[in-house]
């Protein structure tokens, strides 16, 4: 049926359309956290939520559409945040709009820099290994800020301006989700999807396949310093700890849930997943425990279905 | 000058000469066909010719420029395409998304094209997925084209293998044992889409066969391998008559 509906949808209709939505997105989003639907403190999840949504889509790139696992998404993170955040601090001569907006994209550049430099040397690995380094790779990030000085060292790097809001989290949120939407439609993601459907056969029709591995990784990279520059400047302090491998953890559990390779449900379990703590904060403690028995659930119910079920929820086949 | 020149192919592995001295020149326009027992190492020979394999010794020249140690995606942007003896398709991509993968190194939008869908990205789609569906027609296909690769029955999988590796419009096509598995009327319906694709794309095609009676069928010449080596080569008629292969195929 929206199959039908899509194929109707001439160019210009479907950019209409596509507008539409956006507009009216942002308009719930202004209306959620202006309006008194809310309380104040489901009101300060909405930036945190759009951040996850942004975290998870993007490591949904590595790990859904290119299939290989990785484990230091938080690193990829923290490079951005850093980056963004001392950035703005220290160049005050610019308006907060401007500054900010550099920030972001600088952040997101860097972090993209190291994916990019991290992933020439690991990505021949392939699966378990490359999970493995992946995971210290995040580590050695954490280690490296934790011994800087511009990072603020372990005490970690304070009064950080606090210029994010929801209208530029909801605008890199749009644009991830865009941009990895529109990756499964061209040329460049179906390569990366046909290197985790069959590596040799991907190869044999003249996929290069490290390249490839590296734009993908490079993409998750750079979506990731940026959400790391959103994250930073809406609690106004880092510190090192934010960005361990429990950080890594808890994004790879938005992408499994929501189902690997579907950016709706990615979407979707990242929010949930951000609310349901909150809404469990007399006992915080179970936290751990849910995130535990999710991901036991969803491997039983997953049952060889690659998408979770967050992601059966919607009929309509994401191209992947 | 032959469009493929094999000289002296030889590939071991430790000790073991998987293997060895095997001479090989095609023509173009030639079906040549690739026999032996079980283990001849035929679909080693083929791993060699895409480059999964770097050969420990010889040449093997396309249009008179070498081939050996480039990388299988070199391999296929200059002209050789292959099928697999275990179907190895991208099984959660659609039909028509696997032969669109094909199209890779013939369409040139850059990323920033397809992230914000410029002319440049919507007339390259289009006339991609024009072209894939006009394949797709050919093997008859065409009613598949969205449903998963892996969905479909064994027959139709290997039938997509074979378009897909169309796709990349090779000069030289191989195939590795494309009748595999399929009962005899498939069997004679692949052949026949095999000689359609021939005279509608001009491909060069070496095939890669288990049963001798289908191949000299077929084939206008073939190279017997048995334990890694040339056996025989030459015309199907001699070659089958050759005692030594008779003997290789069924024992003294």
């Amino acid at each position: 049926m929206t199959q039908k509906i899509r194929e109707k949808m001439t160019g210009k209709n479907r950019w209409f359309i596509m507008i539409g939505i956006m507009i009216a997105g942002y308009a719930i989003c202004a209306l959620l956290a202006e309006g008194n639907l809310l309380n104040r403190q489901m009101k300060s999840l909405i930036v945190p939520a759009g951040i996850n949504i942004i975290l998870a889509v993007s490591l949904n790139i590595t790990t859904g559409f290119l299939g290989e696992l990785s484990l230091g998404h938080a690193g990829f993170m923290a490079i951005g945040a850093y980056t963004g955040a001392i950035f703005t601090k220290y160049i005050t001569f610019l308006p907060p709009v401007v500054a900010f907006f550099i920030g972001i994209l600088l952040g997101g550049i860097m972090a993209a820099l190291f994916g990019i430099l991290i992933g020439m040397p690991v990505l021949r690995l392939r699966g378990d290994y490359l999970a493995i380094v992946t995971l210290a790779f995040g580590e050695i990030i954490r280690s490296v800020i934790n011994a800087m000085h511009i990072t603020g060292g372990a005490k970690g790097l304070a009064k950080i301006p606090t210029y994010t809001n929801y209208t530029w989290v909801y605008v890199i949120m749009i644009t991830t989700v865009l941009v990895a939407r529109r990756l499964l439609h061209s040329r460049q993601g179906r390569a990366i999807v046909s290197i985790r459907e069959n590596t040799i056969a991907a190869e044999a029709v003249g996929v290069q396949v490290t390249r490839y591995k590296i734009l993908a990784f490079a993409i998750a990279a750079f979506f990731a310093g940026m959400a790391g520059v959103l994250y930073a400047h809406n609690f106004s302090i880092l510190k090192p700890d934010n960005f361990d491998y429990n950080k890594s953890i808890d994004i790879l559990v938005f992408v499994v849930l929501g189902g690997m390779g579907s950016v709706k449900g990615s979407t979707i379990a990242a929010v949930i997943l951000t609310v349901l703590p909150e809404v469990l904060r007399s006992a915080d403690d179970l936290r751990k425990l849910l995130y535990a028995l999710a991901l036991i659930i969803i491997m039983i119910y997953k049952q060889g279905n690659k998408r979770g079920w967050l992601g059966r929820l919607f009929k309509k086949k994401e191209a992947v | 000058m032959a469009l493929l020149d094999v000289k002296d192919l030889g590939i071991s592995f430790g000790g073991l000469k998987a293997v060895e001295h095997v001479n090989l020149s095609i023509e173009k326009g030639e079906l040549f066909g690739l026999i032996g027992p079980n283990g001849a190492g035929k679909t080693t020979v083929f791993n060699l010719l895409t480059g999964v394999y770097q050969p420990t010794c010889g040449t093997i020249l396309l249009n008179g420029k070498k081939l050996e140690g480039k990388s299988p995606a070199e391999i296929s942007r200059r002209g050789v395409a292959r099928t697999f003896q275990n179907i190895r398709l991208f099984k959660r991509m659609t039909v028509l998304e696997n032969v669109m993968v094909a199209f890779h190194n013939q369409v040139t939008y850059s990323l920033l094209d397809g992230m914000l869908h410029t002319k440049r990205y919507r007339e390259a789609e289009k006339q991609v997925r024009r072209q894939a569906a006009t394949i797709l027609d050919v093997f008859g296909l065409e009613d598949e084209k969205d449903t998963l690769a892996v969905n479909l029955p064994y027959g139709k999988q290997r039938k997509l293998e074979i378009a897909r590796a169309l796709a990349t419009s090779p000069q030289l096509l191989l195939l590795d044992e494309p009748a595999a598995g399929m009962n005899p009327n498939e069997t004679k319906e692949l052949m026949d889409t095999i000689q359609l694709v021939r005279k509608q794309y001009g491909t060069t095609i070496l095939l890669i066969e288990h049963d001798m009676k289908l191949v000299s069928g077929i084939c206008e010449k073939l190279l017997v391998l048995n334990f890694g080596t040339e056996l025989a080569s030459g015309v199907p008629e001699e070659v089958l008559k050759n005692p030594e292969v008779v003997t290789a195929y069924l024992g003294e």
